[in-house]
C-alpha cells in the first residue's frame, strides 16, 4: 500500500519560529499525505509542540510556508485550521469532564459552525453516527469524568471526526494506555487511514511509533534532522537521530548488598478492594520493579507504603525493625521517599531557582530550634545535590524553567534525595520522558542504588524495567502473581505475565 | 436478572437528578413537615406565600450567581451592583420627577447593572485576575461611588408606579379567621427569569460555553470557544440580573436605602452552593438553585417563628454553606473511590 504518490494534504516548508531569542524551529519541513501516519519524534523541547501549534494555527511562524491541499495559507487561525479539517488530540485530550460523551463529541463542530442553539437530542444522534462508523462502543450519556482513559481518548478521536478531520495530530496518545488498549487504538488508526485521514503521531515510545507509522520526521533542538519512510528506520537509528549520540538501553545491574535483615521487608500487606497478601523484600543497593496493568493495585501498594492510604493489615519492617505506617509523616520518619506518577514532569516550581526547588521538600531538616532556616545547612545541601546529580546549569540560582527536560527531572529527584530516604519508591519515573533523558534518569537510579539505597520502580514500561531492575514483581488483581529475577527479566516475559 | 438489579438504581439516580435536586426536594419537604409538626401555625397559605415573596429577590440574585459559579468564578459584588443600579435609577427619576413605570425603571437599572457587570468581566478576563478578589474590590468600589457621588440618603417615596406594583397581589386568600394570605405579583417575573435562564443554560451555545469554560477553560479555548467574550458576558448578565433584583427589592420594600442588601451576599451564595452548583465550576442547575433558595427562606422564616435571634440565623446560613460544600467534596471523593474499585472489578470481570 503506497500512498506516497497521492497529493499531500499539508505541506510545511522551511518554517522558522523564535520565542524571544530562542529558535524553537529552524527551517523545518514536513509533508502529510492522506492515509499515512507520520511519526514526529524528538526529545522534550525539540520543537515538536511548536510545530503542532503552527499546523493547528495556535502559533504563527516567523517565516516559511504552509500549504493546505496545495493552497498557500496566509495567516492560519485556530478556527481556520479546524475549518480546514485539522484536529489536534492533545495529550490531556482537552475534553470537558462535566459534559456528556455526546456533548463532548459534537460541541466543537457546533462552535465551528457558529451555532447559537444547542439540542441535546440532535447532538446525541450526530455523535452516535460517528461512534457507529468507527465501530466503537461508548455510552453517549455518561459524563466524561466517569470514563476510563481509553474511552476518553476514543471520545476525543470521535470529536475530531465529527469535525470532518482530514488531518489528526495525536500527541502522546499511548502514554496512559495499557497494552490491550494500545492495540485497540491502532485498530482505530487503521480505520482512520482507510478513510484517507492523514495522521501525525507524536510519541516517546519508539517501537509503537515505528509499528504504526509510514513516514518519519525527526527534530532535534529545533533543527530538522531527517525525514524518510518508517521502514528505513529501526529503534537504534531512530534513537541515534533523536539524541545525536549513542544511547545505551541495555540491561545493566549490580548485585545488591545481601544482609541478614533486608532493608525493607513487607509481609502479607492487605487493603480490601486494592491489594491483598502482598509480601516482598528489598535489599540495600537493589532495584525492585513492580509492574501490572492500570488498576491492578500496583499504585495502591506504593501508596500504602508511603502512608497515603495505609494498609489494613500486614507488617512492614525497615532494617529488621517493625514499623507502623499510618500517615505520610510515619513513612518519611522511617526513610521512605515516594515520587507519585507524572511528578517528574510536573512537580517543580518553574519560576523558582534550582536551589529553591532542591530544598523545597526538606526544609524541616534545616530548622533551628526557633523555627528559622539555617542558611549554611541549606546551602550545603543544595551544593551537594547539585553536584551529586550532575545537574547541567550555570549555577543553582537559575530558574528551573531555563533547564532542559532531563535536567529538570534531576531536580525533582534531587528534591526527594535531599530528604535522605533509604527506600525510594518511584511511580512511572519516565512516563512522558524522551529517550535521552530516560537513559540519564535510569543511570542516576543505578548510582543511587550503588550508594546503598533500596529502590522500587513501578512502571509499565517493560524495557525500562529490564534495563535497571534486579527483580520484577508482577501484580494482577491486587496480588503478586509472579517474580522474575536474573535472566528471566525480559521484555517478552514481563508483557506475557502482566496481560495473562 | 440484570434488569431487576438495575431498575431500583435507575429510578434512584433519576430521583436524585444530575445535581442532587431530588435530595434537595426531599430535604425541603422534610423541613416543612418537621416545622409544621412542631408548630402547626407554620403550615398555611400565609407562610407559603410569604416564603415565595421572600424568595423573589434572592432567587433573581441566585440566578446571576449561578451562571458565574458554573463558569468557574464567584461574584460577591452583586448586592452592591443591585443597590447601586436601583438607588441611582430611583434617585434620578425622583429628581427629575419622571415615572416611566416598573418596566421602564427596570430597564434603566439593567443598563447600570450591565455596565458595572461588564466592568467586573473586563477586569477579570483581560487581566486574568482571581474573581473573588476582583468582585470584593468592585463591591467596595461600587458602594463607595454610590454613597460618595450619588447619594447616601434614604428615599422614602420611590416613583408612584412602583408603589402601585407593591400593592398588587396575584392571589388573595382570606381565611376563616379573617386573616389574609397574599401572593405577590412579582413572583411572576422571578419565575419567568428562572425559566429563561434554565433554557439559556441548557439549550443555547452560550449556555454550553459557560459549562465548558467552567469544566476546563483551556479545553474551551482550544475548542474554539470565545472564552474572554463569554466571561465578560457572564459578568454582564450577572450585573443585569442583580439590577433587576435591586428594583424588585426597592419595589417590595417601598423605599430605596443605599445601605441595603450589601452584607447579605452569603444567603444567596449559600443557596446556590446548597443547590448543587460546584464551587469549582462546571456544575449547577436552575432547579437546584431554586430549591436552595427556598430551603434557606424556609429555615430563616421558621427560625423567626421559633423566636430565634437574627444573629443565629446568620450562623444557620453559614452552617448550611459549609454543609453544601461538604456534601460536594464528599461525593467527589466517593466518586473517585468507586471509580478505582470499579476499575479493579471490571478487570476481574474481564478475566
Amino acid at each position: 500500500m503506497t500512498t506516497n504518490d497521492l497529493a499531500p494534504i499539508i505541506e510545511v516548508k522551511n518554517v522558522v519560529k523564535s520565542y524571544g531569542g530562542v529558535r524553537a524551529l529552524d527551517d523545518v519541513s514536513m509533508t502529510l499525505r492522506p492515509g499515512n501516519v507520520h511519526c514526529l519524534a524528538g526529545e522534550n523541547g525539540c520543537g515538536k509542540s511548536t510545530l503542532i501549534k503552527i499546523i493547528s494555527g495556535v502559533e504563527q511562524p516567523d517565516s516559511g510556508e504552509i500549504f493546505i491541499q496545495g493552497k498557500l495559507q496566509g495567516r492560519l487561525t485556530p478556527l481556520g485550521a479546524i475549518l480546514a479539517g485539522i484536529q489536534v488530540i492533545y495529550q490531556d485530550f482537552s475534553l470537558f469532564p462535566n459534559l456528556t460523551v455526546a456533548e463532548n463529541i459534537t460541541i466543537t463542530s457546533q462552535v465551528a459552525n457558529r451555532a447559537s442553539f444547542f439540542s441535546p437530542k440532535k447532538s446525541k444522534i450526530d455523535a452516535q453516527k460517528i461512534v457507529k462508523e468507527l465501530g466503537l462502543n461508548l455510552d453517549m450519556d455518561a459524563k466524561v469524568e466517569s470514563l476510563s482513559v481509553s474511552s476518553k481518548q476514543l471520545t476525543a478521536i470521535c470529536r475530531a471526526l465529527v469535525n470532518d478531520a482530514k488531518v489528526i495530530v495525536m500527541d502522546e496518545p499511548t502514554t496512559a494506555l495499557t497494552h490491550t488498549e494500545v492495540g485497540y487504538l491502532f485498530d482505530v488508526v487503521k480505520r482512520l487511514r482507510e478513510r484517507g485521514v492523514a495522521l501525525v503521531f507524536v510519541s516517546h515510545k519508539l517501537e509503537e511509533a515505528l509499528q504504526v507509522s509510514q513516514d518519519v520526521t525527526i527534530l532535534r533542538n529545533g533543527q530538522h534532522i531527517i525525514s524518510g519512510l518508517a521502514k528505513d528506520f529501526d529503534r537504534e537509528s531512530l534513537t541515534m537521530h533523536i539524541t545525536g549520540r549513542q544511547v545505551n538501553e541495555s540491561r545493566e545491574i549490580t548485585a545488591p548488598i545481601m544482609t541478614v535483615q533486608p532493608l525493607l521487608k513487607v509481609l502479607n500487606l492487605t487493603l480490601g478492594g486494592a491489594f491483598e497478601d502482598v509480601s516482598f523484600t528489598v535489599h540495600r543497593g537493589e532495584i525492585l520493579g513492580i509492574t501490572g496493568l492500570l488498576g491492578s493495585g500496583r499504585t495502591e501498594i506504593a501508596e500504602a507504603l508511603f502512608g497515603v492510604s495505609p494498609a489494613r493489615s500486614g507488617t512492614i519492617e525497615v532494617d529488621g525493625r517493625p514499623v507502623s505506617i499510618r500517615s505520610i509523616q510515619d513513612s518519611q520518619k522511617v526513610g521512605i521517599g515516594y515520587l507519585p506518577e507524572d511528578r517528574l514532569t510536573q512537580g517543580l516550581f518553574q519560576d523558582k531557582s534550582v536551589g529553591d526547588n532542591l530544598i523545597a521538600a526538606s526544609l524541616d531538616n534545616h530548622r533551628n530550634k526557633w523555627g528559622f532556616l539555617i542558611s549554611n545547612s541549606v546551602a550545603r545541601t543544595i551544593q551537594e545535590m547539585f553536584t551529586r546529580l550532575r545537574i547541567k546549569a550555570p549555577s543553582s540560582l537559575v530558574p528551573v524553567r531555563s533547564l532542559s527536560g532531563g535536567n529538570a527531572q534531576r531536580v525533582v529527584l534531587g528534591k526527594l534525595l535531599a530528604n535522605h530516604p533509604r527506600v525510594l519508591i518511584l511511580n512511572g519515573p519516565t512516563v512522558g520522558v524522551d529517550v535521552g533523558s530516560k537513559e540519564q534518569i535510569l543511570s542516576l537510579l543505578r548510582d543511587e542504588a550503588n550508594n546503598g539505597m533500596g529502590i522500587i520502580v513501578i512502571s509499565d514500561d517493560s524495557p525500562e524495567l529490564v534495563a535497571v531492575c534486579n527483580r520484577v514483581l508482577i501484580v494482577r488483581q491486587g496480588k503478586i502473581v509472579d517474580e522474575l529475577s536474573g535472566s528471566n527479566v525480559s521484555v517478552s516475559r514481563i508483557q506475557d505475565l502482566t496481560t495473562a | 436478572m440484570r434488569n431487576s438489579i438495575k431498575l431500583p438504581f435507575g429510578s434512584w439516580s433519576r430521583l436524585r437528578g444530575h445535581n442532587n435536586e431530588g435530595i434537595l426536594a426531599l430535604v425541603l419537604f422534610a423541613l416543612v413537615g418537621t416545622i409544621s409538626y412542631l408548630n402547626p401555625v407554620f403550615f398555611s397559605f400565609s407562610t407559603l406565600f410569604s416564603t415565595m415573596r421572600g424568595s423573589i429577590v434572592p432567587l433573581i440574585f441566585a440566578l446571576g450567581v449561578l451562571i458565574v459559579i458554573i463558569s468557574g468564578g464567584i461574584d460577591v459584588s452583586f448586592a452592591a451592583i443591585a443597590i447601586f443600579s436601583a438607588y441611582t435609577t430611583v434617585k434620578f427619576l425622583n429628581d427629575g420627577a419622571i415615572d416611566p413605570g416598573l418596566l421602564g425603571i427596570t430597564l434603566i437599572a439593567v443598563l447600570f447593572g450591565l455596565v458595572l457587570g461588564f466592568f467586573n468581566g473586563l477586569v477579570i478576563s483581560l487581566f486574568k485576575l482571581p474573581t473573588l478578589i476582583v468582585t470584593l474590590g468592585t463591591q467596595s468600589l461600587f458602594k463607595g461611588i454610590l454613597l460618595a457621588y450619588i447619594g447616601s440618603r434614604y428615599i422614602a417615596n420611590p416613583p408612584l408606579s412602583l408603589d402601585e406594583v407593591a400593592k398588587t397581589n396575584l392571589v388573595t386568600i382570606i381565611g376563616e379567621d379573617g386573616r389574609g394570605a397574599y401572593l405577590h405579583v412579582l413572583v411572576i417575573p422571578a419565575i419567568v427569569l428562572a425559566l429563561l435562564i434554565a433554557w439559556m443554560l441548557k439549550r443555547t451555545m452560550f449556555g454550553r460555553a459557560v459549562y465548558a469554560i467552567g469544566g476546563d477553560s483551556e479545553a474551551a479555548r482550544r475548542a474554539g470557544f470565545p472564552v474572554v467574550r463569554v466571561q465578560i458576558f457572564v459578568y454582564g448578565l450577572a450585573g443585569a440580573l442583580a439590577a433587576i433584583a435591586g428594583v424588585m427589592h426597592v419595589t417590595l420594600g417601598r423605599n430605596a436605602n443605599p445601605q441595603d442588601l450589601v452584607g447579605n451576599e452569603l444567603d444567596v451564595i449559600a443557596a446556590v452552593v446548597l443547590g448543587g452548583a460546584s464551587v469549582f465550576g462546571g456544575r449547577g442547575s436552575v432547579l437546584g438553585t431554586t430549591l436552595g433558595v427556598l430551603i434557606i427562606q424556609v429555615i430563616n422564616n421558621s427560625l423567626i417563628l421559633a423566636g430565634v435571634p437574627t444573629a443565629w440565623q446568620r450562623a444557620a446560613v453559614g452552617i448550611l454553606l459549609i454543609v453544601g460544600v461538604g456534601i460536594q467534596a464528599l461525593s467527589a471523593k466517593r466518586k473517585t473511590h468507586s471509580r478505582s474499585t470499579s476499575s479493579i472489578a471490571s478487570k476481574v470481570l474481564e478475566d
